[in-house]
């Protein structure tokens, strides 16, 4: 292997990992933001925000993504109305549009997740909130929320390590993430491998780092789960009860 | 300007884009099938590997769904394009052949889609082998199966019908996927919109076209699978 030629690859595709985490943090956080709506509206009982937020997921999940992105970016210039509007600046940009197609996209995956986290909340402890006398808005800040984000947490992480692959297709609308550079050394050096090799450890890194972070927050998360510790008051209690035997 | 609706760019007429859009999406099928059935050989191989390999094997397996899993498809199809192109054109030098050689588009993505989703189902077939239940496999062993038969008429059979509905999920990213293969230039559904769309000054109209094809072939496969479903399923009992 070349380790000059390695080097210098790392180092260009180093400079490149911001706006590659950029890209993924803006449209995750985004996202999550329009999947709760959109998983609201699916629970909410009015049926025509039912069926929207069905159709917007059938739409968004059945597609490619790069159909999105293209649709987005090259798409939406066609009409005048959208040209002298006043998100023409924004939507102009690539980045904007990549971030918009990427949002637009997650909201759609990750609004089944929170759905699914939102119906996992057991009814009793709903109907003990309730008892408590606690208001709704309380009851889902304090009770449906935290669980449901919980029991979510292990398929949101998947959604966010599938968003920062995702990112990579930001390269074809000429952003200069990770895979743009990379693109951009093997079609000027016809190196594939070495630059495949570099460019691949990296995403295999955030996205391990990514893992190990859901996993930390996971366990924080849960401490009911947890074995209990050797616990004092347990063997003082046992040797109580020794005592008065003897 | 007298623009063309999108009905009449999707006509079989004279000025109409249906006959080269419904070759894209023919075109599309025939590389998600290929790049399927690439992955479900992989993942047959990677879930045996898993489930009964030594610890080299094993940890073979493991190093390959991690790593395919944890990086983006696109570049696995800029190395399988462009690292195909460099070797074959070092090959073709070596028998005196000039300049740049080229790898076939369909065959890098068929190759690079088998490869990303192999490693899918390398997981699907894992998970399905495990949801057999021990006891049937012990009850073929007792009647005297040797392990060939064995695999072919108890394990086979009943894996496939725990894997099928992660195998419907593993198409239908198959099929998404397959739209990335446009960037090597080969005639399928996005590429015949992308020539559409530079040639008539209607991006929106061509990929919006795309996007109904695309929802309308995966509708379709949905209705297969879970027709496939419930055929495999129908000496279980529900309920």
């Amino acid at each position: 292997m070349d380790w000059a030629f390695t080097t210098e690859t790392f180092l260009s595709l180093v400079s490149a990992i911001p706006l590659t985490l950029q890209l993924a943090a803006t449209s995750i956080a985004i996202g999550a933001i329009l999947a709760l709506g959109l998983a609201l509206a699916r629970l909410s009982g009015i049926l025509v925000l039912d069926w929207f937020a069905r159709f917007y997921v059938f739409v968004f999940r059945g597609t490619p993504l790069l159909v999105q992105v293209f649709l987005i970016y090259y798409g939406l210039g066609q009409f005048p109305a959208v040209r002298h509007s006043l998100l023409w600046p924004l939507l102009r940009e690539p980045y904007w549009c990549a971030v918009l197609a990427l949002t637009l996209n997650t909201a759609a995956y990750a609004s089944e997740i929170i759905r699914g986290g939102l119906l996992s909340v057991p009814h009793g402890q709903i109907e003990a909130a309730k008892a408590c006398g606690m208001p709704q808005l309380m009851l889902f800040r304090r009770i449906v929320m935290p669980l449901a984000i919980r029991q979510a947490l292990p398929a949101y992480g998947n959604e966010m390590i599938s968003m920062v692959k995702a990112t990579s297709l930001a390269s074809i609308i000429t952003l200069m993430e990770v895979t743009g550079v990379a693109a951009k050394i093997i079609s000027e050096t016809y190196r594939a491998i070495e630059v495949f090799i570099v460019a691949g450890t990296i995403y295999l890194a955030i996205n391990f780092l990514l893992t190990r972070l859901i996993q930390l927050l996971e366990y924080r998360l849960s401490p009911h789960l947890r074995a209990p510790p050797p616990s004092v008051p347990a063997a003082s209690a046992a040797t109580a009860i020794e005592g008065d035997a003897s | 300007m007298n623009q063309p609706g999108i009905l009449e760019l999707v006509s079989f007429g004279p000025g109409g884009w249906g006959h080269a859009l419904l070759a894209g999406a023919w075109m599309t099928i025939l590389i998600a099938l290929a790049g399927y059935a690439i992955g479900a050989v992989i993942g047959t191989f990677g879930a045996w590997a898993k489930i009964s390999g030594g610890t080299t094997v094993r940890t073979a397996a493991d190093a390959y769904t991690t790593i395919l899993r944890g990086i983006p498809d696109l570049l696995v199809i800029y190395l399988l394009y462009f690292g195909g192109s460099a070797m074959v054109t070092a090959v073709g030098r070596l028998f005196g052949a000039e300049g740049f050689i080229g790898f076939p588009g369909f065959l890098a993505g068929a190759l690079a889609v088998g490869i990303t989703s192999g490693a899918q189902h390398t997981e699907v077939f894992r998970g399905a082998f495990k949801a057999v239940h021990p006891g049937e496999i012990e009850a073929a062993i007792a009647c005297g199966m040797p392990r060939l038969m064995r695999f072919r008429r108890i394990v086979a059979p009943l894996t496939l019908r725990h894997a099928l509905p992660g195998l419907g999920n593993v198409w239908q990213v198959v099929l998404k996927e397959s739209a990335l293969v446009s960037i090597t230039g080969v005639a399928e559904l996005l590429r015949q919109a992308q020539v559409g769309a530079g040639s008539t000054g209607l991006p929106f109209d061509f990929y919006l076209i795309a996007a109904a094809i695309y929802l309308l072939i995966s509708t379709i496969s949905g209705v297969f699978m879970r027709q496939a479903e419930r055929h495999f399923s129908r000496g279980v009992r529900r309920g």
